[in-house]
């Protein structure tokens, strides 16, 4: 009897640590003293041991209550260690109540058996009272538990979560840094396109100018080489009709005629030569003055007033060429015409230029003997919207569409070779149009006149 | 030998009846000249086989030398057409070929070597 009391009390102290420790989680929350806990069943089994040694119930009774006693005090003293952790301190509280009945029972049994004896019956009542309360408050620490360990997890899954975000949020942080160095990349690299884009077609246009300026050397070129032959040639032959002076000279006898006639033909030569040198000399000029920069400063200037003295000019100094000519002239000046930023000289230049072309093309057609023709030229100046528009009119041949098409290219002329260089109109619009931001068009009708029309800025 | 010199050019006139004074005075030669290319066809018509040899520019407003050639080569009646140099100033092959494709007998380029026109004139069979 008393053996099993042992065993069973035995097993119940190992037991309860073994139960106190997985509930308390004492390996985790109290590892200095889970080493001693964990061998808690040596003492038990000392005791046990010692309790079978005696053979006495009375001390294997007195055993058993002490190692109960020590296991419950255990508790407390865990309990209270961990205190702070609820479950623990409620076990701890719940094993006081028993720990002070044994104590006492303990105490009684060694000091004083015989009062032990007379309150035997309280104490066993206390006992079983503490025993509930023990038992209750384990049931209370276990919800605890439960409860704090459903917190736990939801502190933990919080805490994950948190984690996540906090991630995610770091790699879209990184990924923002990425995308916006990247772009900052870009708008350099477009900025540095943008910028070379704009060299290049600076450069594009000064080739086109180049080319333009190119081919007008080949024209050029092809143009002077006419008189510059005959230049050549007319010399040559010249030097031929010396030779043969000198050969008719040293005659015995001298043929005056033929020496006239050899006279005549030097100087006419001599003439020929001035003239085809003052032809390439003039295709150069025009040539110069095509590629010559325009340095001239714009100043507001009365178009009415350059209207009426280039018209003049031109139609005077056709008439000193040909005194048989005669054209009326129409000048419609619109009163009132703003000034206009304009380089005088160069806009005399165009004027001039489409005045002659009118004077000549209705020349040519007073030429073809129409009767009852007058040969008109009118200029027209008024105010537009835009600015100012300057309209040379005249009623000469006109010109049919293929050579309206080609009018202001550089070297188209109708003139017969030795009369106009072809720059003219090619020159007016320049002028106009990249000196002054202006427009140059032209309208013709074949057989009845034709009609410039300038506009310009005001 | 009766030739006909097409040149837009008035002053080669001068040229050629001075380069040419001795055949000419001698009457070896004998030179007519055209401004263009429609009044050299109204000159080939008005005086038909009289011309022997066209001397022609290429470059000429109106109507242009290889127009003439044609011309001179496949419209002309009667028959045979008389011999057409052209003498011009456009060197390249592209227009020599062409020359040569419309029938074109010579091809010499300006300015003129009268020295060695004068050797082909002459090198001529005389008519």
């Amino acid at each position: 009897m008393a053996d099993t009391n042992i065993l069973a009390a035995t097993s119940l102290v190992v037991g309860l640590v073994w139960l106190g420790r997985r509930f308390l989680d004492t390996p985790t929350r109290l590892p200095e003293w889970d080493g001693r806990l964990a061998k808690a069943w040596q003492p038990a089994l000392a005791l046990f041991v010692a309790a079978l040694a005696f053979r006495s119930t009375f001390v294997a009774d007195l055993l058993n209550d002490v190692s109960i006693l020590g296991v419950l005090a255990l508790g407390v003293a865990v309990g209270w260690r961990l205190r702070a952790y609820r479950p623990a301190w409620l076990v701890g509280a719940g094993a006081v109540p028993y720990v002070v009945v044994l104590s006492v029972k303990v105490l009684l049994t060694l000091l004083a058996p015989s009062l032990l004896k007379a309150i035997d019956d309280a104490l066993d009542f206390a006992g079983f009272l503490s025993f509930c309360w023990l038992g209750t408050l384990w049931l209370v620490a276990r919800n605890q538990k439960k409860a704090l360990v459903a917190e736990e997890q939801l502190r933990l899954a919080a805490e994950e979560e948190q984690r996540r975000i906090e991630d995610q949020h770091h790699d879209l942080a990184y990924l923002v840094n990425q995308r916006t160095a990247a772009l900052a990349r870009q708008t350099d690299e477009l900025r540095t396109t943008l910028t070379e884009l704009q060299a290049t077609q600076t450069q594009l246009i000064q080739s086109e100018k180049m080319a333009s300026l190119g081919e007008l050397t080949a024209g050029i070129a092809h143009e002077i080489q006419n008189p510059l032959n005959f230049v050549n040639n007319f010399a040559d032959v010249s030097a031929e009709l010396v030779a043969e002076l000198v050969e008719e000279r040293a005659r015995p006898t001298r043929d005056p005629a033929l020496e006239a006639e050899l006279l005549a033909d030097l100087r006419q030569n001599l003439q020929r030569i001035t003239q085809h040198g003052g032809r390439a000399a003039g295709i150069v000029r025009g040539m110069l003055e095509h590629s010559r920069a325009s340095t001239g400063e714009r100043q507001p200037t009365d178009l009415n007033a350059l209207c009426d003295e280039y018209l003049r000019l031109a139609y005077h100094g056709l008439r000193a060429k040909n005194k048989a000519f005669n054209a009326t002239l129409v000048p419609e000046l619109a009163p009132g015409l703003p000034p206009v930023e304009a380089v005088a000289g160069d806009l005399g230049r165009v004027l001039l230029n489409l005045f002659t072309n009118a004077f000549y093309a209705v020349q040519k057609r007073q030429q073809a003997g129409e009767p009852g023709y007058v040969p008109t030229v009118g200029v027209a100046t008024r105010r537009v919207p835009e600015g100012v528009e300057v309209q040379v009119r005249d009623n000469g041949t006109g010109m049919p569409e293929a050579v309206r098409q080609k009018i202001f290219q550089p070297f188209f002329t109708t003139k017969p070779s030795g009369e106009g260089t072809g720059l003219g109109l090619s020159l007016a619009h320049d002028i106009v149009v990249q000196g002054h931001g202006g427009t140059l068009s032209v309208a013709s009708q074949e057989g009845q006149g034709t009609t410039f029309t300038v506009r310009l800025p005001a | 030998m009766k030739i006909l010199v097409v040149d837009d050019e008035v002053d080669v006139r001068l040229l050629f009846e001075q380069r040419f004074r001795r055949e000419i005075r001698s009457g070896e030669f004998q030179f007519s000249f055209a401004y263009s290319g429609e009044e050299a066809l109204a000159f080939l018509r008005a005086h038909p086989l009289e011309v022997v040899l066209i001397l022609s520019d290429i470059n000429m407003t109106g109507m242009s030398g290889l127009e003439l050639l044609r011309h001179v080569k496949q419209d002309l009646l009667p028959l045979p057409p008389p011999l057409v140099m052209m003498l011009t100033a456009y060197g390249d092959t592209a227009t020599h070929e062409q020359a040569m494709q419309l029938g074109a007998n010579d091809f010499l380029t300006k300015p003129v070597d009268f020295a060695a026109l004068k050797d082909k004139l002459h090198a001529l069979p005389t008519i």
